[in-house]
């Protein structure tokens, strides 16, 4: 039997381009991170775990918001196209892995500075409830149902989930938090940091996104061909069953 | 370094759980790509 060959390539300039962005940019948090940048006064080495931590709770917030942006796509546009939520379920469990490194990290932080892996503090409780939450979404996701119904049902999801990400972070200023105040977002413009721990920072936050982007790219690309896949299947299927159909209608004639 | 083990595990898993997650979608691309039809790769 002659079997088609297909062209396996799923990755494009756009997202060479992206990754080869991030690899650059994650040797320089590294390097930096590690080598470069100095102890901080108070903290000592235990600050360089903040050139991981901030970028990964970064783009675990960017991913849920990304999440609810294609999920209100969806919703509202005419031909609801099925790459909105694509990319909507792809941004969510890239940001679930994410969030689940932010609360590693910080436990291993949490117990050098306040002596504990865990406190039912307010920032913690929220995040965790956060991961949670989304962990939820995509379970919901993996539910049976046409496509149309994995799409709306996820999407009313999502736009309720996103609601929790302000919750987290202005948790710290709602409520009496262990967790430390923003330092570089704190509104003020008065940035307190060496300038290489703020460079690392950066360029971390730049890497991370990257990453971000490089595997909802990709990963969009692969939930769209395992759609593609489920569909051709089911059009065989239901071939078939009409051929059997049309067989048992003759076999009576 | 102080703490050089908090450290190095942060690190050590930050990075390995990305460069997984990178060649778990990669190599499922790969695979998916071969099998589906070009028609429904927009992408190629």
């Amino acid at each position: 039997m002659n079997e088609q060959t297909f062209n396996a390539r799923v990755a494009t300039p756009t997202t060479r381009l992206i990754g080869a962005m991030a690899i650059v940019s994650m040797a320089w948090v590294v390097i930096g991170g590690l080598i470069v940048t100095p102890k901080d006064v108070d903290q000592g080495d235990a600050v360089r775990i903040m050139y991981v931590h901030v970028p990964t709770a970064w783009v675990a917030y960017l991913a849920f918001i990304v999440t609810a942006l294609a999920s209100a796509c969806w919703l509202l546009s005419r031909k609801h196209s099925m790459g909105f939520d694509r990319v909507a379920g792809a941004s969510a469990e890239v940001g679930v892995v994410f969030m689940a490194m932010t609360l590693l990290s910080g436990s291993l932080w949490g117990r050098i500075t306040w002596g504990s892996y865990w406190a039912w503090d307010p920032r913690l409780t929220t995040t965790a409830f956060l991961l949670v939450t989304y962990i939820g979404y995509l379970a919901v996701r993996g539910l049976g149902g046409s496509l149309e119904q994995r799409a709306r049902r996820s999407a009313v999801i999502a736009l309720l989930a996103v609601l929790e990400i302000p919750l987290v972070h202005f948790s710290v200023l709602m409520w009496r938090s262990l967790h430390q105040k923003a330092s570089v977002l704190s509104g003020d413009g008065d940035i307190k940091m060496d300038g290489s721990m703020l460079t690392t920072l950066l360029v971390g936050v730049i890497g991370f996104t990257c990453t971000f982007a490089w595997l909802v790219l990709h990963r969009q690309r692969v939930l769209a061909m395992q759609d593609a896949m489920q569909m051709t299947q089911l059009d065989a299927a239901l071939r078939e069953r009409a051929s059997e159909s049309a067989d048992r209608v003759e076999g009576l004639k | 370094m102080d703490h050089l083990g908090f450290i190095a595990v942060v690190y050590g898993v930050t990075f390995t759980v990305i460069v997984a997650l990178v060649v778990r979608t990669l190599s499922q691309g790969r695979n998916l790509a071969s099998k589906v039809a070009d028609k429904d790769k927009p992408w190629t």
